[in-house]
This record gives C-alpha cells, structure tokens and sequence, in this order.
C-alpha cells in the first residue's frame, strides 16, 4: 500500500503509521456495536497515533458517530476493546475518561454565557474561579471569541457557536478530541476557511483529533489519515493521497471523488506492461501488480481528470477509444464532460481549462479520449 | 369567501356559550342588590362582606395551604417520575410505570377520591397514620393527581430537549446527578413553573376528591362554596367566585406562556 510513499513531502517521523515499531496511542480491537438485531459497528479494528488528526469518513448510519460515541464513553461497546494511551476504557464513564467531545449540535449550555460555558469542564475538575476564568480568557483569545465573553450562546452567529464549543472541548487540554460533524452548520465560505482554522489550533496544541465526517473535501483537507467507513465496516484506512490514488476497492474508489469503472480481465502480464482486456475500452495497458494472475476478474478504475480529450488521435496504439462529447458542463477552472464512447458507455471527463483562449470542445463533437498507462487503477473487489 | 360573515359569527356565539355565564357572574358581584338576579347599581359592598365573612377567609387560607403544598410536592415527584422515563431508556415496567404515570388524568374523580378514602381509612387501622382525616390527607390526594399532570409537561419538555447537552456536560466532568441540577434543571425549569401553577389552580379548583378525604375542620373553598350555595345563592359567593376566577386565569395564561416559550432559548 506504501509502494509510492517515497514521494511524499511529509517526514516519516511525523507518519509513525509507517513504523510497525510504534506503539499507538489509541487502540480500538474487534469492536462491535450492536442494537437489537442492528449490527451498527462490526469488528472495526483500528490504531490511531498521538498527534494525528484522523478522520472517519463515511454517509450517514454507517456508523462512525457510533464508533465516535464509544471512544467518548456514552455507548458501551457489544463487544471488544478500547485502549486510550493504554489504559483499558471499558469501565470509565464519560466524565471520567481522557476525552473530550465537540458535539454536532455544539450542545451550548442555553443558560450560561460564552464564559461559563467554556469554564465549566475546569470548575468540575476543582481548579479554582480565578484560575479557571484566567484560563478561560486565554482560550477564547485562541479562538478570537475574547469580545463575547458575556454573551448566551442564543445571542452569537453559527460560526461563533462553533467556536465556542470548539473551546469548550478544549479547555481540559484533553488527550483527545473528538469531533463529530465539527463543520456541518457551517455555510460553505465559513467551511473553507475554519478548516485550514481547526489545523492551525491541533497543531499548536498537539492534541490528537477523531474527527467524524460526511464531506470527504473536508476529510481530505483535515486529515493526516482517513477511515473510510460503509455499512458498520472500516472499508480502507490511509492517508488521503493514498485513499485517493489507491483505493483498495470499488466503493473506496466510488465514495471518494469520482470514477468511471470497467470490468475486464487480465491478459497478460509483462514485466514493464499489463495488458489488461475490457469489454467496453478494449485492451487497456497498465503498469504491473504482484498478485493478479492471468484471466483473472478486474475492474479498471479511470479518474476523470486523468483522460485528456483530444480532436485528433493521439500516437499511442493503446489507451486510447473514440467517441462522440454528449454534454459538457462549464465551471470556470474546468470543465466536465460526458462522453459517450462508440461501444455506447457513458464516461466522465474532466479538463481543466488552463488557457483562456482554447477552442473549447463542444457538443457533438467527435473525440478521442485516451489516458496514460500510469493513470490506470486495478481493482480486485 | 373567507372573510365572509359565517367566521366571526361562529367565533361570537363560541366565546358567549363559554364566558357568558362567567361574565354574568362577574358583573353580578359588583350588584348592590341583596337578590342575585336583580340589578341594583354598582358596588363593591360584597367584596367587603367578604373580607368580614370568617369561614370564608379560613377556608380560603386552607385552600392555599393545600394547593401550595400539594403543587411543591406533585412537581418534584412528577419531575423525577418525568426524568425517569425519557431518560433511562427501556427498563422492566417502563410501559406500566409511563401508564399509570398518566391514569390518574383519565381517572373519574369519584373514583380517585373514593380509593383514597378506602386506602387512609385502612392506613389509619393498620400503620395508625394518617390520623384521621383533614389537611395532611387532602394534600396527599391532591399530589397524587396533580403529579401526572407535571409529569406530563415535564415529559414533553424533557424530550424536545437537546440530550447531547447532558451528554456534554458528563463529557467535561460531571457526574450524573451534578448534570441533572447543573444542566436538566435549568434547561426544564419554566416548564416546572408552568407545571407547577397548573397543579396549584387544579389544587385550587378541586371540590368532589377533596370531600372525599377531608374531616372536620378542613374544608377547602370549593367545599364551602358549594355548601353555601345549597342554602341558596348569595351575592358574596358571586364576588368570591370572581376573585378565584382572577387567580386562576393568571396562573394559566402564565403556564400557557412559560410551557410556549421553552425552544426559543435552545436556538
């Protein structure tokens, strides 16, 4: 899974997923929830390590608020385990345990104001008003909240909500944060920019953040690594390029960004090339994969930004099939495109528009979509 | 169509059959005239027969005393009755407890009040408590009512309420009862001060269980009332009545205020 690591810009030090030395510093094992008959988690095996901002990404009722909730402490695991720094969390409340939580809803304290609100975890904890409120100050000054102290939270924009729960879950300087939705009331401008806002504070503050995500754009931005969850199920764990460049299967490669599949065989495999046979490209060149053997079922997995459209037919003699541009939808940076190919397959295109006087492709149009051998996914699931 | 003569038409005669005769009441209190029926000018004289009128006053002072109590008690018990069951989720006998939480609204007084007779008679024989009858019992029966109806007010508050704020405030460190008094309370708390100036004017307003279970030298307003009434109508009944009527509609038209104003806070 680590084959194109090397190019990475990121020091393996701060990866320590890449080192089988290093001892995790949440372990989740064989953890299974189930309500009644519904089997909400299933056997989700799971190592997280301190400093990271891990993220599980999944659409709703694929269970990661559940699988959030339980590292929280308000829902008691079926079965398996959970190891926070070590220690054993099954017989911990939530109020006792090394976590904390940003809820979905913020759930703000209608009755207390700004300042209280954020003060409450310390003042359970036993420290003292003055220093509790000191330490108060100075979080809402991280997160630039310092002018509505006195404020209830009825009184403040969604934006600032946010914030004021993000604080709230902070002060305890927990070992871990969890985040469930931290952006989902957010409108998209506010979204894009409190992003880049909650890695500017995990860092300075290197607590270890599980945030539970629908948005993958968020997921891809925040995260050091993504879970990609369906169905109870943890489907792949990876950093996002890898989520992205190598999905390890149909769905990972469906849920994230989009793809155009086609089923195919193996034909053979060269030492530099494998040919691979579909019905719907023809024969298809990639680059070779230990573990396939001949005429074995394959699904080739083709980016649409990864096709380049063309009015004349590229040199190469592979990778390349006809066909007539059947919409095109204009976004100002890029285009997209449905092409449909002469067997009578529908794929999408995407090209981004990086001249200003091109002659753009248009309806109609005939055209000839090709795609280097480099470009090709190889799924076996 | 809409705003044709049909709506407000419909809308008068509704409002006559309810409050003609309440309004017929209230103007009669100021009569100066000893006869009920017959007008005879303007006056406050009735009010202050009132003031002068000894079993009245006592009455009205045992009244307040019942429906103080029996409102305190019925919302701490409807309270916690309410908490436990949106709270703890499916336990043994959630079903019978949430049923006969809410019984005692359907139940025919007669029957409340008749069972609670049998029950402090019986009590009284065996545990020789409560002896005999008269204030303590009247506040009993009336809590025990007056709970379900808390309960139920209670209860629809309790579920409209966001529960991650609980969840949050265990999540920073609280124990379970600390969250229950630092955050449920105050989250609930006008819905418990509508809940309990309902129980109070029900409390108030209670003439057929308090019968049942009072003894001597406890008669409630209502009670006194009735029996004067038997001997033929006075017009100090009238000016008394009037004065119950200003109570109660106070506190309802707040409870309807406090039980509306609750999600506009949560935002």
């Amino acid at each position: 899974m680590t084959q194109h690591g090397s190019n990475q810009p990121i020091a393996a030090e701060t990866r320590p997923w890449l080192d089988p030395e290093a001892q995790p510093f949440i372990s989740i094992r064989g953890i299974t929830k189930r309500f009644g008959t519904f089997t909400a988690v299933n056997n989700i095996n799971l190592d997280i390590f301190r400093g990271e901002l891990f993220c599980l990404l999944g659409g709703s009722g694929c269970g990661k608020s559940t699988l959030l909730r339980m590292l929280a402490g308000f829902e008691a695991p079926t079965e398996g385990q959970i190891l926070i720094d070590g220690q054993d969390m099954a017989k911990v409340p939530p109020d006792k345990r090394p976590t904390n939580m940003m809820f979905q809803s913020y759930a703000l304290f209608p009755h207390m104001t700004v300042e209280k609100n954020v003060a409450y975890g310390l003042l359970r904890e036993g420290k003292s008003k003055r220093e509790a409120y000191a330490r108060v100050a100075e979080m809402l000054r991280l997160v630039k909240l310092e002018t509505l102290a006195k404020r209830k939270p009825h009184q403040l924009s969604g934006g600032q909500r946010q914030r004021v729960a993000l604080a709230r879950s902070l002060i305890k300087q927990p070992k871990l944060l969890l985040l469930d939705e931290p952006l989902g009331a957010l409108d998209k401008k506010l979204r894009e920019e409190t992003q880049f806002e909650l890695i500017r504070i995990q860092e300075s503050l290197g607590v270890t953040f599980i945030v539970v995500t629908h948005d993958q754009d968020e997921a891809m931005t925040l995260a050091t690594r993504i879970g990609v969850m369906n169905e109870g199920e943890i489907r792949q764990v990876g950093e996002p390029r890898e989520i992205y460049e190598e999905p390890n299967s149909k769905f990972v490669a469906d849920f994230i960004g989009s793809v155009n599949l086609f089923e195919g065989r193996v034909e053979a495999a060269a030492p530099d090339l494998m040919r691979l046979q579909t019905d719907e490209l023809g024969p298809v060149v990639t680059l070779p994969r230990s573990g396939l053997s001949r005429n074995q079922r394959i699904w080739v997995a083709l980016r649409p930004e990864r096709i380049t459209l063309s009015r004349v037919r590229p040199d190469a003699a592979t990778n390349v099939v006809s066909g007539v541009v059947q919409e095109v939808g204009y976004m100002g940076h890029m285009s997209n495109f449905r092409v449909r190919l002469d067997g009578g397959r529908v794929i999408r295109v995407t090209q981004s528009n990086r001249l200003r006087d091109e002659d753009p492709i248009s309806w109609d149009e005939p055209i000839f979509a090709s795609w280097s051998p480099a470009a090709v996914r190889v799924l076996t699931e | 169509m809409a705003r044709g003569w049909f709506l407000p038409v419909a809308v008068v005669l509704g409002f006559v059959f309810l409050y003609a005769p309440i309004i017929s009441l209230v103007v009669f209190s100021f009569n100066e005239s000893r006869l009920v029926t017959v007008w005879g000018g303007f006056s406050t004289r009735w009010y202050g027969e009132l003031l002068r009128d000894r079993q009245i006053l006592g009455a009205a002072w045992i009244s307040l005393q019942v429906a103080f109590a029996s409102a305190t008690v019925a919302t701490a018990i409807g309270t916690l009755a309410a908490f436990v069951l949106t709270r703890f989720g499916g336990f043994r006998g959630r079903l019978l407890l949430t049923g006969m939480a809410t019984a005692p609204l359907v139940m025919p007084e007669v029957i409340t009040g008749l069972s609670l007779l049998l029950l402090f008679v019986s009590m009284e024989l065996t545990l020789g408590w409560p002896a005999g009858r008269g204030l303590t019992t009247i506040i009993i029966a009336h809590t025990t009512f007056c709970a379900a109806f808390v309960a139920v007010i209670a209860q629809s508050r309790l579920r409209d309420m966001d529960e991650s704020l609980e969840e949050a405030a265990r999540d920073l460190g609280a124990g379970p009862v600390r969250v229950f008094f630092d955050i449920t309370l105050p989250v609930i708390a006008p819905a418990l001060v509508a809940g309990w100036l309902l129980a109070f004017t029900l409390s108030l307003d209670d003439l057929v269980i308090a019968s049942f279970v009072s003894g001597p030298g406890a008669s409630t307003l209502p009670m006194v009332i009735f029996s004067k009434v038997r001997l033929g109508v006075s017009p100090d009944v009238n000016a008394l009545a009037t004065i119950i009527i200003g109570i109660v509609a106070v506190s309802v038209v707040t409870a309807g205020v406090l039980i509306r104003r609750r999600a506009k806070r949560e935002g």
